[in-house]
């Protein structure tokens, strides 16, 4: 997120899209309906009528699959109309020409037969956004799961510098991340192009410092992506794999292909807290602690780096994951891994990566440190791009874009749209709160969700199991017969083991960010 | 302060910001009012009428729904306010079953408070007692029962779910001896749209809303929510070797003690038997248990031997930082392959 998520509350404007916020991230959907009842005007833009929109002040429902086109007619109507926040486009952005010319294919008129949304729908959403300031753009994994995702998120980031809704309070463009650390995880370089605090492996500079700080020779070459690793393994060129507290075979695109790929290793070792789906595949399972069983850090959606402290004991002989990979390194003979202890270990991270640079356990008793705080005695950043952008000249950048429609569409064969999502009570592939009994008698099984219309068509009653089937693989699910799909799209979740959905969704990648596209692919229903 | 208002309370000059309740004024000071309907996160409605207070000139007010005003004089205690107060709190508990020792919120509940500190006639209580017959209990939601017989009517519970949560699951529903707080349609809580965050739980003032099977911890660890990204503080309430609590931490500002369900009440994982307690190794085609010291042994054997491109890593989003760092670190510097990623894009 550029900012916090306590200033969500003070925007007079709250623009969710791609965002079930209520279930996926239910203490910040407090914050957007506490908002509201004070006066902020919240727009909602979502494929299915979700559970927010009984909160929004206006709810656009595009087909899925087309932001890009949707919110660049939002921003052709606040250029049209005057509502640009010219000062700040002067001052603080570039390539704005250029940006403008490209609006000329997207009148709310010409988009609406591809969107599904009214232009007037559209003309109002792109006002009440432009003119009640600040404005707040919250996204998340509808925005980002498809094949044209980077462009999808590149168009929030064009109405925000639009409006001058960036670099200030209560504005700004806010993806929601998913999991407790995937922002930490992403930040210590466990992706494939960037060492710890996004600093490019391909930069000789950089690979220098780490080459010295841990006394080795370093590649040049980004690796792999997740999506692209098991392609790999299908193909024969990875041959072993190294996998941390993760269930790719229910959480993968086409995770029939993920399961097929596993198979082919020489070498899997699965290092979890339980024997999961992808653990039952191993050569090696190591037992690991949970988060009450250790020490650490981890930093949330807003870039706060908070603490998790032991509370217990590792059950049994699990271990601490520090722990495991130190001793795989120790015993392979390499130095630098002597030292487990977590508050030593981010000693390390602080020295090399300069937005942790004065991140050190001692600071983090309160409510910890956001970064980038690059020095002992810097307060940490709760607000981004105030002054500067991160580009080298700082300015921000419009960007111009066109059109793409997703990987998949229906067709004859396969007639209806599949978008995947969450539901409140499980979290990712249910290991963890597939194990607490409550929850699973809250929402004990997958629900696949769809129209009534469709539903009639083919037969169908509410609470009938179904088979759903795609171009990949095919899976039985109890069909809930709702409004809150439009016609010809149908919802599922992937929490569930009995039906594994995503052996039926997409890896068909954006080709920036390599994200599959699993909020889009074709499927047919039928009952049983 | 010059931004502070005085009044004096019972002859003890006090302070309090404009624009609060002489109640709340009261507690912050250390001076107990008997109440029940008032809670700190809620905007007063004045309903239990147990806070009755005598002001000077005004008489008989509401002390949860008067504001401070400079130069204020209250009074606590007077026959006029014993006898309201101790009118209202004997219809209050005349139905209330007596068995506070069976009852979770023995001990902390606000009832007793206000008993202990109204006092209370037996005989007065038997003359006044009605026959009911009890309520029957819900106990659809698998994580709280929500009791009728125990509740008074305070609707904290009611607000919490409308004016905080934005959910308004529950409301009042009947009149006069029958009323009672239930979903739309009397339905069971576990059937309505209750998204049991457990939020009403927290702030019942009586055993009325109640944690299922509650077992208070003899310690408490402050940690970070393991579930989504938004990262809220959290008390792991401990007992032994195990989780049996989570509260919210109220000064943390990710959530300021707000939880949802799965925060308040999916720990159950933690301690569960399905645990991984040692290691496993595949021999013969199946995982058999293994010492830490053959599996790692044999990690490193089959590791070392495909250093380089054929080798990846994926890493955890539910790990910490450090053990990621350390992970990124291996692969990079030990296996020689940026091939490192995790399940950001999933």
């Amino acid at each position: 997120m550029t900012n916090s998520i306590a200033e969500i509350g003070d925007a007079a404007c709250i623009l969710a899209v791609g965002t079930n916020t209520t279930v996926a991230h239910p203490v910040i959907a407090l914050q957007v309906k506490r908002a509201v009842a004070r006066g902020t005007r919240l727009i909602v833009i979502n494929p299915k009528q979700i559970d927010l929109c009984r909160s929004a002040d206006l709810f656009l429902q595009p087909r899925p699959g087309t932001d890009v086109p949707l919110l660049t007619a939002m921003a052709r109507v606040i250029v049209d109309e005057g509502l640009a926040d010219t000062a700040f486009i002067e001052d603080r952005c570039e390539g704005f020409e250029a940006f403008r010319r490209s609006l000329e294919a997207f009148s709310p008129e010409s988009v609406e037969p591809i969107t599904g949304v009214p232009a007037a729908q559209i003309v109002e959403a792109a006002r009440c956004y432009a003119t009640r300031k600040p404005a707040t753009l919250l996204y998340a994994m509808g925005i980002t799961q498809h094949t044209h995702g980077t462009d999808n998120v590149l168009a929030t980031a064009n109405l925000a510098l639009l409006t001058g809704n960036v670099g200030k309070p209560s504005t700004g463009v806010n993806p929601l991340r998913g999991q407790n650390n995937v922002q930490g995880c992403c930040d210590m370089g466990a992706l494939p192009n960037v060492f710890p605090g996004y600093q490019k492996v391909a930069d000789p500079e950089i690979r220098a410092k780490f080459e010295s700080a841990w006394d080795c020779r370093l590649s040049d070459a980004p690796g792999l992506t997740h999506t692209e690793i098991f392609d790999a393994i299908a193909a024969g060129r990875i041959r072993s794999l190294y996998l941390v507290g993760e269930n790719p075979v229910l959480s993968e695109a086409n995770a029939n292909h993920v399961r097929e790929a596993l198979k082919r290793l020489d070498f899997l070792v699965v290092q979890d807290i339980f024997l999961s789906e992808t653990a039952q595949l191993a050569d090696v399972v190591l037992p690991a602690a949970t988060f009450a069983e250790k020490d650490g850090t981890v930093t949330n959606t807003e870039r706060r780096v908070q603490r998790v402290r032991r509370a217990l004991e590792p059950v049994g002989h699990a271990k601490p994951d520090s722990w495991i990979t130190c001793q795989i390194a120790r015993r392979l003979g390499a130095g630098g891994f002597d030292d487990a202890r977590p508050e030593n270990i981010l000693q390390e991270i602080a020295s090399l990566t300069p937005s942790y640079g004065g991140i050190a356990y001692e600071r983090l008793e309160g409510d910890g440190l956001q970064w980038p705080c690059p020095t002992r005695d810097h307060p940490g950043t709760p607000l981004l791009h105030r002054e500067r952008f991160a580009t080298q000249d700082g300015k921000g950048r419009f960007v111009p874009l066109t059109y793409k429609p997703p990987a998949e569409l229906p067709d004859d064969e396969y007639p209806l749209l599949l978008t995947t999502d969450r539901n409140l009570f499980h979290y990712h592939t249910s290991t963890m709160t597939g194990r607490v009994e409550g929850l699973k008698t809250l929402a004990h099984e997958e629900l696949l969700r769809i129209h009534p219309d469709d539903a009639a068509r083919l037969g169908i009653a509410d609470g009938q199991m179904v088979q759903v089937c795609s171009r990949r693989g095919e899976v039985t699910v109890r069909a809930n017969v709702t409004e809150i799909c439009p016609p010809g799209v149908v919802s599922a979740t992937f929490h569930y083991a009995a039906s594994p959905i995503n052996v039926l969704t997409s890896s068909a990648l954006d080709p920036v960010a390599k994200i599959p596209e699993t909020k889009v692919c074709a499927v047919r229903v039928q009952g049983q | 302060m010059a931004d502070e208002t005085s009044l004096t309370i019972d002859g003890l000059s006090i302070t309090a910001r404009p624009g609060t309740s002489i109640l709340r004024a009261a507690l912050k000071s250390g001076l107990y009012i008997p109440h029940l309907c008032d809670h700190p996160d809620l905007d007063p409605v004045g309903v239990c009428r147990l806070c009755l207070v005598e002001v000077e000139g005004r008489g008989l007010v509401l002390a949860c729904r008067t504001p401070v005003e400079e130069g204020l004089v209250v009074r606590t205690e007077s026959p006029e306010i014993n006898n309201v107060r101790r009118v209202t709190t004997e219809l209050l508990i005349v139905n209330h079953p007596e068995d506070c020792l069976a009852c979770s919120q023995n001990d902390r509940c606000e009832l007793q408070r206000v008993a202990a500190y109204v006092g209370v006639d037996r005989q007065r209580l038997a003359r006044l007692r009605r026959d009911a017959r009890p309520a029957p209990v819900d106990t659809s939601n698998p994580f709280f029962d929500y009791d009728p017989n125990r509740c008074v009517l305070c609707g904290i519970c009611v607000r919490t779910c409308s004016d905080l949560q934005g959910v308004s699951a529950i409301d009042f529903a009947f009149r006069g001896f029958d009323t009672t707080i239930a979903p739309f349609g009397k339905m069971p809580l576990a059937q309505s749209r209750c998204e049991s965050c457990g939020e009403c739980v927290v702030r019942c003032p009586v055993g009325a809303l109640a944690p299922k099977n509650a077992q208070q911890p003899s310690r408490e660890v402050r940690t970070t929510c393991p579930y989504c990204g938004v990262g809220c503080g959290i008390y792991l309430g401990v007992r032994g070797e195990r989780v049996v609590a989570v509260r919210g931490d109220p000064d943390r500002v990710t959530n300021r003690g707000s939880l949802c369900v799965k925060g308040r009440f999916g720990y159950g994982f933690i301690n569960h038997d399905d645990r991984l307690t040692t290691p496993w190794v595949r021999r013969n085609g199946r995982l058999v248990e293994a010492e830490w010291d053959e599996a790692l042994s044999l990690v490193a054997e089959r590791f070392a031997q495909s250093k380089g491109e054929s080798f990846a890593a994926l890493a955890s989003a539910k790990c910490t930082n450090e053990e990621n760092y350390l992970i990124q670190k291996l692969t990079r510097a030990v296996m020689g392959t940026n091939s490192i990623d995790h399940c950001a894009r999933l």
